[in-house]
C-alpha cells in the first residue's frame, strides 16, 4: 500500500457520491420489493397486465434493464460534472 | 442419455485452446514484473476490462446451470439471473472506486489500507483462498461433466485438460493473458448466445418440435444395476436403444387455430405466445432396492403459464413453510451481496489505470452481463420446447438446444461451454496466486522478495493451485455444482462484504474489528453450510431432519453477523489513529 493512497483514504471514503448512493438505494428498493412479492404473493406475479407478458417476467426483465440503465446514468451524469 | 462425440466440437475446442495458449506465450514478456503479473500494469483499457469482467464472472454455472434450470423448472432459473446481476449494482455504486483507490494487487491490500495489520492480511488471504477454492470446485467438476458427453473423454481427462490449460495461461503472463482470455470468452459467449436467441425467435414455437403426431407421453425408465450396467426400459442402454429426448410443445394458443407453428416471433410476442401454450414436461421418481436404482420419467402436459411464474424449483414459494421462504430470501441476499465480495472479481479493478476507468469498466461489465442474463431466459425457454432435452442432465440443455438447429452450432456452443470454464478458472487461480505470494508469503510471513522473485513465487502458487483444482475436480465428481457456487457466494458475502463496507463508511472501524468480522463471517457461514439440511442430504447422505440448522443458505444470518461482530469488536478496541491529511 503506497503512502499516497493511504493518505488519500478519508477523501476516498467521502467521495462515494450522493448520486451513486442514491441510485444504489433506488435499486435496493426495487430488488427488495420484487423479492418480497416473490416471497409473499407469488400468485400476483402470474397476472398479465403488460400485453401478454406476465408480471414475473416483466419485473425480472425490468430489474435487469434498470440495472443497466442506472449504471449508464451514473457514468453520464458524473462525466458531465 | 448417450451423446455422440462431435469431431467438430473437438476441433473447435482444440483450435480455441491452441489460440489462447499462443496468445498467452506471445504476451509472456508483459507479465515478468510484479505489476505486470498481478495487475497487467494497470493499463488495460476500461472497455476491454468491462468485457473481461463478464468473461471472469459468467461461469459454467451461469451459462449451463441457469439455462438448464429454466429448461427443466421454468421461471425460477431466471431468479438466479436476476440475483447474479443485481450484485453488480453493489460493485458499481459502493465498491468500484474505493477498491481501486485503496488496493494494489489483492483484496487484502484494500482492507488493510489504513492499518498495516498482519491479522487482516492473514484472515483476508485465508478467506480469499477459501472462497476461490469453493468457486474452483464447481468449475472443475463442470469441466469434467461436460467432457464426457461432448468429447467422449472420461471425467478426469476433462478436469486435467482444463487444469493444465488454465495453469499455462496464468503462468505465462499472469493477469495480462488472463484478461485477454476473459475478454475473448466474454465476447464469444454473448455473441453466440445472442445468435442462438435470434434463431429461437426466428423459429418461433413449434408443436412437438416438428415431429409428426402428438407428443409421446409414455413413461421411460433408466435403471442402474449393482454392477454399473444401465438399462433403458428394461433393455441395455445403447446408441440404438436410449431414452427419448424430452421437453416439447403440446399445443399452441387457441388463436393459432390448427396451425402447428407460429412462425417468427418478436421477443415479447414469443413470451406471450408461450404463456398461452401447453407444454410437455416430465416428473422424475427414483426408487432404489438391492436390484438397482430405477428412475422413471413420466411426461405430462401442463399449461406453460405454470412454468413462467415462481415456484417450479423453489418449491417453498407457493404455500411453503416459513423456513423454505427464509432459505430463498437468504440465497437472494447472498447473490446480491456476494458478487462484490468475490476476490477474483475485485482484483480486476487493479488492471485499469484509475477510479474513473474502474467505474466505466463496471458499467460495460453490467451491460454485457445484463444482456447475457436476458438471453438466458430465451435460451432456457427455447430449450424447454426444443424436443432435444436430456432428462438426466440439466447441464446439457444449452448445447442440446444448439443441436436442435445444427451440428455446427452444437459444436460451437459446446466449445464455448469449455471456454467459460477457462476464463473463470484463470481468474480464480490469479486471485489465489496473489493471496499466497503477495499476502501470505510477502506480507504475513515477511519474506523479502525482489520484483522478479514475487512473480516467480506467484507462478509457483498458480501451479500449486492448478494442481489442487484438478485434484478437487476429480474428487468431487458427481457433486451438485450449483450447490457449491451458492456456498462460495455465501462465504464471500459473509466474510468480506461487512468488512469492506464498514471500512469505507464507518471511521470507527478498527483492525481488530475487520479481522474478527472476516474470520467469524467465514467460519460461521462455513459451519452453517456444513450443518445444513441440504448438506446432510446431498453430501453426507443423512436424513434432512437430523440437520441442526433451520434452513440451508446461511447469508440471512451470517452477513448481519459479520456487521455486528465488526461493530462490537471495533467499539471494544482502541479507535484507529486518524490518517494524516
Amino acid at each position: 500500500m503506497s503512502q499516497q493512497s493511504r493518505d488519500d483514504l478519508p477523501r476516498t471514503i467521502t467521495s462515494a457520491s450522493r448520486l451513486s448512493l442514491g441510485l444504489f438505494a433506488v435499486y435496493v428498493l426495487l430488488y427488495a420489493g420484487f423479492m418480497t412479492l416473490v416471497l409473499v404473493r407469488p400468485d400476483l406475479l402470474g397476472s398479465r397486465p403488460l400485453g401478454g407478458v406476465n408480471l414475473a417476467i416483466a419485473c425480472g426483465l425490468g430489474l435487469i434493464l434498470t440495472a443497466v440503465l442506472l449504471a449508464v446514468v451514473s457514468v453520464v451524469v458524473r462525466s458531465d460534472r | 442419455m448417450l451423446h455422440q462425440t462431435s469431431p467438430l466440437a473437438v476441433a473447435i475446442f482444440a483450435a480455441f485452446v491452441t489460440g489462447v495458449l499462443w496468445l498467452s506465450f506471445r504476451l509472456g514478456r508483459k507479465g515478468q514484473s510484479a505489476q505486470g503479473y498481478y495487475a497487467a500494469h494497470g493499463q488495460v483499457h476500461w472497455a476491454v476490462n468491462g468485457v473481461a469482467f463478464a468473461g471472469d464472472y459468467l461461469s459454467a454455472a451461469s451459462f449451463l446451470g441457469i439455462c438448464g434450470l429454466i429448461a427443466f423448472y421454468g421461471y425460477d432459473g431466471f431468479l438466479y439471473s436476476i440475483g447474479f446481476l443485481a450484485g453488480w449494482i453493489v460493485a458499481l455504486f459502493v465498491i468500484a472506486e474505493p477498491i481501486k483507490a485503496l488496493g494494489r494487487f489483492t483484496f487484502a491490500d484494500a482492507l488493510d489500507a489504513r492499518f498495516d495489520s498482519r491479522g487482516i492480511k492473514l484472515s483476508v488471504a485465508i478467506s480469499t483462498l477459501v472462497v476461490s477454492i469453493f468457486y474452483l470446485i464447481p468449475q472443475m467438476v463442470g469441466a469434467g461433466a461436460l467432457v464426457t458427453p461432448l468429447l467422449g473423454l472420461p471425467h478426469w481427462a476433462g478436469v486435467i485438460l482444463v487444469g493444465v490449460a488454465v495453469t499455462v495461461i496464468v503462468v505465462t503472463a499472469g493477469m495480462v493473458s488472463t484478461t485477454w482470455v476473459q475478454f475473448i470468452k466474454g465476447s464469444l459467449l454473448v455473441f453466440f448466445c445472442g445468435l442462438l436467441t435470434l434463431l429461437i425467435l426466428q423459429r418461433g414455437l413449434v408443436v412437438n418440435a416438428g415431429r409428426s403426431g402428438p407428443p409421446d407421453l409414455t413413461p421411460q425408465t433408466r435403471t442402474v444395476l449393482p454392477d454399473g450396467q444401465v438399462l433403458v426400459d428394461g433393455e441395455p442402454q445403447s446408441s440404438e436403444h436410449d431414452l427419448r429426448p424430452v421437453g416439447t410443445l403440446a399445443r399452441l394458443p387457441e388463436r393459432y387455430g390448427d396451425r402447428t407453428e407460429t412462425g417468427p416471433l418478436g421477443p415479447l410476442a414469443y413470451l406471450a405466445a408461450l404463456e398461452d401454450s401447453t407444454v410437455v414436461t416430465w416428473t422424475k421418481e427414483t426408487s432404489a432396492d438391492p436390484a438397482g436404482t430405477q428412475v422413471t420419467f413420466t411426461p405430462r402436459e401442463r399449461p406453460a403459464a405454470e412454468l413462467l411464474r415462481p415456484g417450479g424449483y423453489f418449491k417453498g414459494l407457493a404455500g411453503g413453510t416459513l423456513t423454505a421462504r427464509l432459505d430463498f430470501a437468504s440465497l437472494m441476499l447472498a447473490l446480491f451481496c456476494g458478487t462484490a465480495s468475490l476476490p477474483h472479481i475485485l482484483i480486476r479493478y487493479y488492471t485499469v489505470k484509475d477510479a474513473a476507468a474502474a467505474r466505466k469498466s463496471t458499467v460495460v461489465g453490467i451491460a454485457t452481463i445484463g444482456v447475457f442474463y436476458v438471453l438466458t431466459l430465451y435460451l432456457g425457454l427455447g430449450a424447454m420446447t426444443s424436443g432435444f432435452l436430456d432428462p438426466t442432465n440439466t447441464n446439457m440443455a444449452a448445447p442440446l438446444l444448439a443441436k436442435s438447429f445444427s451440428e455446427t452450432l452444437f459444436a460451437v456452443i459446446s466449445a464455448i461451454a469449455f471456454t467459460t470454464v477457462l476464463g473463470t478458472v484463470s481468474g480464480l487461480i490469479m486471485a489465489g496466486s496473489g493471496a499466497v505470494a503477495h499476502d501470505l508469503a510477502e506480507n504475513v510471513c515477511g519474506i523479502r522478495m525482489t520484483d522478479h522473485e514475487k512473480v516467480r513465487v506467484g507462478k509457483l502458487a498458480a501451479v500449486g493451485l492448478g494442481l489442487v483444482a484438478m485434484a478437487l475436480g476429480i474428487l468431487f465428481k458427481g457433486f451438485n455444482v450449483g450447490f457449491l457456487v451458492g456456498w462460495a457466494f455465501n462465504i464471500a458475502a459473509s466474510a468480506n462484504l461487512p468488512a469492506l463496507v464498514m471500512l469505507l463508511f464507518w471511521p470507527r472501524t478498527t483492525k481488530q474489528g475487520i479481522t474478527a468480522a472476516v474470520t467469524i463471517g467465514m467460519t460461521a457461514s462455513l459451519a452453517w453450510i456444513l450443518l445444513s439440511a441440504d448438506t446432510f442430504e446431498k453430501v453426507y447422505g443423512l436424513p434432512r431432519d437430523l440437520a441442526p440448522m433451520p434452513f440451508s443458505q446461511p447469508g440471512l444470518v451470517t452477513i448481519p453477523l459479520g456487521f455486528i461482530v465488526l461493530v462490537a469488536v471495533s467499539l471494544l478496541t482502541p479507535p484507529p489513529v486518524p490518517a494524516r491529511h
